[in-house]
Formats: structure tokens, C-alpha cells, sequence
């Protein structure tokens, strides 16, 4: 029996989708079938993300409704044979998300895949809470900045609350991912430091990801970072952290992206 | 100078550190029970009116939340009228 990942972060904009590709991508890498669900019911991107945008037919809806079988559904990744993306619907009614449908869907991908990982909307409306339904662990992906933090303090509440596992009295694994870490500017006082972070939302730390140019280059050309820049900082972060999620110990180490000459006589000045 | 910015800039994640820290403390107990301040206040305003006759926006309410202590400020005008029920 496969197991359920939420995204979730509350706070739009730090980098659910990302991450979410990211890490559904490197669990793919290490031979894990993966399939990664977006829940952003009219606002989708995990299918931009992953570069699968012209190759979307059905979403998460059709099925929902009948429409479509599951496995028609569903999109094979163009490098990672075992990741597969079930893209949610750009047009149709919110509504026609309900629990039932869901959880439906969730517990047929369950077994077949060894991870289905949720890629919860922002807010705390429906759409976030149907991501987090049925979950067995989270992810909470938090930048070191107020908002995101208190956002993710909030989300966690709900996931204490709002879930199945919750319901059921039983204790949801969660994990915070730290990310776009400046590890620099933490130095400097400027910034969170991952300390603050964990401290504060008093919950494990999965990994820390740098704030990096690739991510836009991946997101740019539609593949995870994990798999287009392989050998960068940002995609060993994520690499680290899908092993983690697996149960791997890794030594939790402060990433730094390459920077030229001068970035690297400043960062270490300033460190 | 130097060392002034860099003192300034060691504040910054040392105040938004301890500011989520209050804030959070706050918001984890009120979103889990009721909100004690707005129950706080509703019912001053409801025991106070009682007895006398309080104009709504002659009321003041100031909360003041910090790590250890809270402090709740009440400041209600009560209009001078002879004919007034006594207290």
C-alpha cells in the first residue's frame, strides 16, 4: 500500500509546486512509483511544472465524475517511466471536488503506486483541506520569512484537525521543508535561520533548499530540478530530502548554491 | 558605520523571531478554543449595560499581548445623566 504526501504550505508562493515536483521526481530517480495529483482546481501548474501542459486530456474531475477511466487519466512523465501526474481541472466547477471522490481516487492510486503525493492549493478553503483529506503525512513548505511561518502555523493546525488520521485519533507525520534558504543572509541576521524555523513550528526538518537560479531554469523548460540540473546544490537538497521522507537518515547539511568569485568571498566574509 | 549596520541587521531576524513567537502563542490558543477576547469583551459590555446606559462607540478596548502577560484595557465612557439608574 502506497503512501499519501501532502504539499501544503497555507502561504501562496513558496514553492508547493516546486516542491512537489521536485521531490515526487527524485523519489522517481531512487525506482519509487510515484504519482504526483494537483488539487489547484482551476488554477493548475504541477502539469506546466512537469512540461506535460499539451499532453493533459483528462483531470482528477473527469474521473471523479465518471467521465474517464483512472489510468487514462493519468500522465506518463516524458523521462521518469514510473511518475506518472493526474492534473487537476482548469475548468470545471470547484464543487465537483467533493470528499468522496477523493478519497476514491486516492485509495485506487494507493494500490499502485508506492507514493501519491498531493499538491494542496494555497489557502485553507476546500481545495487545500480535500488535498490534506486523506493524507498520511505532510509537508509543510515554509519560507524563513513571517507570513509563510505564521501561514504554516495555521496549516498545521488544521492538519491536526481536518484530516482522516486526525479524526481517527491517530498522529499525521509531518515534515517542514525550509525553502529558498539564503544561508548567507541568515548569517547576517537578516533572515530566518533554520533554527528559528524549526523552533518555532516545532516540527521535524526534512530538508533545506536554497534559494537558486535553477529552479527557474527548471520551471522554464518544464522538467523538476532534480532531473534537469541534477548536480546542482537546490537538486542534492531535494534529492537529501526525498531520502529522508523514505526513512533515511541524512545528515541535514546548510545547502549553498554556487556562486561566482566574489559571492563566495562575500558569503564566507559573512559568515 | 559598519558595525551599526551590522547590529541593525542582526535585529531584523531577532524581531520577526520574537514577534512570531507572541503572535503564534496567541493565534495556536484562540484558533483551537474560542476566542477569549472577543468573549471577554461582549460579555463586560453585556454585564456593564446593565446597569448603565453605554454608548457603543464610547468603548475602548485594547488588547496587549505579550509572552508572559496580557494585558485587556477597558475604557467606557458613561454619559453624566441625573435620571440614570443607579449603579
Amino acid at each position: 500500500m502506497g503512501k499519501v504526501i501532502v504539499v501544503t504550505s497555507g502561504k501562496g508562493g513558496v514553492g508547493k509546486t516546486t516542491s512537489t515536483a521536485a521531490i515526487g521526481a527524485a523519489l522517481a530517480q531512487a525506482g519509487q512509483r510515484v504519482v504526483i495529483m494537483d488539487f489547484d482546481v482551476g488554477l493548475r501548474n504541477l502539469d506546466l511544472v512537469m512540461g506535460a501542459e499539451r499532453r493533459v486530456v483528462y483531470d482528477l474531475i473527469n474521473v471523479i465524475e465518471g467521465e474517464a477511466p483512472l489510468a487514462q487519466a493519468l500522465i506518463r512523465d516524458k523521462q521518469l517511466e514510473n511518475l506518472f501526474l493526474l492534473p487537476a481541472s482548469q475548468t470545471r466547477d470547484k464543487d465537483k471536488l467533493t470528499p468522496e471522490g477523493v478519497e476514491k481516487v486516492i485509495s485506487a492510486l494507493k494500490k499502485v503506486f508506492d507514493w501519491v503525493i498531493c499538491d494542496s492549493p494555497a489557502g485553507i478553503e476546500r481545495g487545500a483541506i480535500l488535498a490534506m483529506r486523506n493524507a498520511d503525512a505532510a509537508i509543510i513548505v515554509t519560507n524563513p520569512e513571517v507570513s509563510s511561518v505564521r501561514d504554516s502555523d495555521r496549516i498545521i493546525g488544521l492538519l491536526d484537525t481536518k484530516t482522516v488520521k486526525a479524526e481517527q485519533g491517530e498522529r499525521l507525520e509531518k515534515h517542514l521543508l525550509i525553502n529558498r534558504y539564503d544561508a548567507a543572509r541568515a548569517a547576517d541576521g537578516d533572515m530566518l535561520n533554520v533554527d528559528d524555523v524549526v523552533d518555532i513550528l516545532s516540527i521535524p526538518l526534512l530538508g533545506i533548499i536554497p534559494e537558486s537560479v535553477n529552479i527557474l531554469r527548471a520551471s522554464n523548460i518544464g522538467s523538476p530540478v532534480t532531473l534537469c540540473e541534477s548536480e546542482s546544490g537546490i537538486a542534492r537538497a531535494f534529492f537529501d530530502s526525498a531520502r529522508r521522507l523514505v526513512g533515511e537518515t541524512v545528515p541535514i547539511i546548510v545547502p549553498e548554491e554556487k556562486r561566482g568569485f566574489f559571492g563566495k568571498f562575500f558569503g564566507r566574509k559573512a559568515a | 558605520m559598519k558595525i551599526l549596520q551590522f547590529f541593525r541587521k542582526r535585529a531584523s531576524a531577532n524581531a520577526a523571531r520574537e514577534r512570531l513567537q507572541v503572535l503564534l502563542a496567541h493565534e495556536r490558543a484562540s484558533i483551537s478554543g474560542v476566542d477569549i477576547v472577543s468573549v471577554l469583551r461582549e460579555e463586560i459590555l453585556t454585564v456593564i449595560g446593565k446597569h448603565v446606559q453605554i454608548d457603543g462607540r464610547r468603548v475602548n478596548i485594547r488588547m496587549d499581548r505579550g509572552m508572559r502577560v496580557s494585558t485587556l484595557g477597558v475604557d467606557i465612557e458613561i454619559p453624566f445623566d441625573p435620571g440614570m439608574r443607579a449603579a
